[in-house]
């Protein structure tokens, strides 16, 4: 076991896969010789050779449409989009090659293509570096979507995904690169190695696709989240003193319903939070799912903290964050609700 | 005072009613179009992007340095696969107006580039085809019964009625399947090539889309990667002239041909007689030279004409000259082929019309095949529960779980 950030931990991820399988390789911007922006890929070039971890022009539609080929030709390609709010170039190749050339040739062709890409605010990167768009690709069939929220998640989820055989999209979370947070700006950023999910193997092992992870177990209220909120709704749950359980969903598509349903059935309330904008965004499934199994076992409505339905704002990033205050707020709320 | 605008709106030469004008087509004469070795640098060729590759002359001789200097035996299987070409896309296009099939698209009028290409290529080198390479799929063995039965979504369809008519798809054939969305093929065909080349093998890829789809950002992706590594691969714009309504100024081609747009990446362009399929095999089989030797993409502007509508869903007599293909200087495709052949002495108007019969006969005997595995009327029917397959791998639990419901309502009715 070794002590690793989220970034150490995504690379050893690479570095396993590609020292097992050739056929494994990396491409995106600026990922080759300098490691890329956030030093994911560092090293990897010198190990691998140019020809594994290429770097790519500023095409995100490009890229993923040469992952797709090469992925159709045998290769196994991780395609790293520098952040998430740079993916859009990329959305046809996504939606109508990448999820559906299996479906649409019976499994004749299939593209096996991870794509990498940081997510999220909390890090001054306004409008075009914040974002969370993770619901918009949880709507495509033929997909997965994963989101972790620690190092060893973060290592194990990514394995899987690169040996799925399903393509993947990959989202980091980038405020907890290095360390657990909060919610809460004004305290020291915290390492991940004072973090259990910081002890991560040096070795191969996956997390499997499809299973959510019951963080805190608890009995008064159920918190579905995912990503840097999970820390969020830790801290909160903390100061209210409320016996929550809080799950990370981890695996956003497909959906472990099971283990939500189970709990809410268990707690008889709920709270879905994400980063993410709340209209039409992934919570409203989750509410969907959860409300059809455990209706009768509610006893208040499930509520939902999001980010607002406004751009990410640079100069409020903290009105706009749905952080501790919030949660709090919430969790609150749901108590009353069914007091 | 109103300005007056200054925005330039092309419009084609010719709409109903007027006189088919092609006067804005640059042509060269046969064999007037030097040969460079395959390995030129893109800049010392730029010549080709603007010249009109031909090899078949006005009297239908072969002349010129791009001659292929073809046996006339594999002439006759090229004449013989475009004319299959042809009569199966008549046969098909009657079946759609009858009501059997709920869509068509056929290649009339370019039938020489999916046939002289395919021919030009390796079976291990991969095809990324528009919708308008149905020879390519034929050339590469698929059978015409399977064809049909794709477009009947019938229970022999290899798309198991997933995908519209003509959205073929050939593991075996090594052509990949058919998206309805235009363009996006060009970037899979440079990362294969890409792939083949990390692999370091010695196949190649390929691609097609028409004049239009050069607007799509896609056609620029996969430009600029090719050109960057240098990939093995040949694309190919099939330029035949309309996108729908749309004439080839509307996607950028007035000014200069897109057999030009490889330059600026430094990738050579060659513009050729689409519908001369001596040309065409030549130029492609320079192409897979170069490619194959390192020398990276070869961008192909193969000039034909879109002879009929764009589907079964168009009417071009709404947009464009009625007889406009009359007047095309480049001619039909099988017309020239044949009266070089017959020109060579190796084909005749009596052994032309013997294959046309027989073609019809071939084609008329795969229909009756097909039909036997279902039509849209009569079974045998797919089992709906397919459409729940092939999504993932393994298929989530919540596919499991709507294919269930799925069967509950076909078999009980909504009211269960």
């Amino acid at each position: 076991m070794a002590q690793m950030n989220m970034i150490e931990a995504i690379r050893s991820a690479m570095d396993v896969v590609m020292d097992r399988d050739p056929n494994v390789v990396i491409l995106g911007q600026d990922v080759g010789y300098f490691g890329g922006v956030f030093r994911c890929t560092d090293g990897l070039q010198r190990k691998y050779g140019e020809h594994r971890v290429i770097d790519a022009p500023i095409a995100e539609g490009g890229i993923i449409g040469a992952a797709i080929g090469m992925g159709v030709n045998g290769l196994r390609p991780i395609a790293e989009i520098q952040f998430a709010d740079y993916i859009y170039p990329g959305f046809d190749q996504i939606v109508s090659e990448l999820a559906k050339i299996r479906y649409r040739s019976c499994g004749e062709f299939f593209s096996p293509v991870t794509i990498r890409t940081p997510c999220g605010g909390g890090i001054r990167g306004g409008q075009t570096h914040s974002q969370s768009p993770e619901g918009i690709f949880t709507h495509v069939s033929g997909i997965k979507v994963v989101m972790p929220s620690n190092p060893y998640d973060a290592k194990g989820l990514l394995i899987a995904s690169i040996e799925s055989n399903d393509p993947v999209l990959f989202f980091e979370p980038k405020r907890i690169y290095n360390g657990p947070f909060d919610g809460d700006p004004e305290k020291p950023a915290v390492s991940w190695a004072s973090h259990p999910k910081g002890e991560v193997p040096d070795g191969h092992y996956t997390v499997p696709l499809g299973k959510a992870e019951i963080v805190r177990a608890g009995n008064e209220l159920t918190i579905v989240t995912y990503g840097t909120l999970v820390h969020v709704a830790v801290a909160a749950v903390a100061t209210t003193g409320v016996d929550a359980e809080i799950i990370d969903v981890r695996s956003l598509s497909p959906l472990d319903t099971r283990t939500l349903t189970e709990s809410v059935r268990k707690t008889g309330r709920c709270m879905i939070a994400h980063e993410a904008t709340r209209f039409g965004g992934y919570g409203a499934e989750l509410v969907a799912a959860i409300q059809k199994d455990c209706f009768y076992y509610l006893e208040a409505p499930i509520s939902r903290v999001a980010g607002w339905d406004t751009p990410y704002p640079h100069a409020f990033e903290w009105q706009y964050f749905p952080g501790k205050k919030r949660l709090i707020a919430g969790i609150q709320s749901v108590m009353e609700a069914s007091a | 005072m109103a300005n007056k605008s200054r925005l330039h709106i092309p419009r084609p030469s010719a709409r109903p009613g007027d006189e088919p004008d092609f006067g804005y087509l640059d042509l060269s004469p046969a064999g007037s179009i030097d040969k460079p070795s395959v390995k030129a640098r893109a800049r010392d060729i730029e010549y080709l992007n603007s010249g009109l590759v031909r090899v078949l002359d006005e009297d239908h001789a072969a002349i010129g340095p791009w001659n292929p200097d073809l046996d006339p035996e594999k002439l006759q299987v090229a004449l013989r696969w475009m004319m299959l070409n042809r009569v199966f896309d008549e046969r098909m296009w009657q079946i759609q107006r009858q009501g059997r099939i709920s869509f068509y698209m056929q290649a009339l009028g370019e039938e020489a580039v999916s046939i002289a290409q395919a021919m030009a290529l390796r079976p291990g080198d991969m095809c990324f085809p528009s919708y308008r390479n149905q020879g390519l799929f034929m050339y590469r063995g698929m059978k015409l019964v399977d064809m049909m039965c794709q477009c009947l979504s019938n229970t022999r369809d290899m798309c198991k009625g997933r995908q519209l008519p003509v959205m073929y798809h050939s593991k075996v054939g090594n052509v990949f399947s058919i998206s309805g969305n235009l363009a996006t093929q060009y970037p899979h065909a440079v990362g294969w090539a890409m792939a083949s080349a990390i692999k370091g093998e010695d196949h190649i890829a390929a691609s097609w889309m028409g004049d239009g789809s050069t607007a799509a950002a896609d056609f620029h992706h996969a430009l600029t990667f090719a050109a960057i590594y240098q990939a093995p691969v040949i694309l190919n714009v099939v330029n035949n002239q309309w996108a729908i309504s749309s004439f080839q100024g509307t996607a950028g081609g007035e000014r200069r041909a897109f057999a030009a747009r490889g330059l600026g990446f430094g990738i050579p362009g060659i513009r050729v007689d689409g519908n001369d399929l001596l040309a065409i095999y030549a130029v492609t089989v320079w192409a897979a030279d170069r490619a194959r030797r390192g020398g990276g993409p070869t961008l192909i502007e193969a000039v034909t004409y879109r002879a009929g509508a764009h589907s079964t869903s168009d009417d071009p007599s709404k947009y464009r000259p009625k007889d406009e293909w009359a007047s095309f200087p480049l001619g039909d495709p099988i017309e020239r082929l044949k009266q070089h052949l017959i020109g060579l002495g190796h084909w005749s108007e009596k052994k032309h019309e013997a294959l046309a019969e027989d073609l019809k006969k071939e084609v008329l005997a795969a229909w009756r095949e097909a039909q036997k595995f279902g039509t849209m009327t009569e079974g045998p029917f797919l089992d709906p529960a397919s459409m729940f397959d092939d999504v993932y791998a393994d298929p989530p639990l919540h596919l499991n779980s709507q294919r269930r419901r799925m069967l509950e309502l076909e078999q009980y009715g909504s009211d269960n």
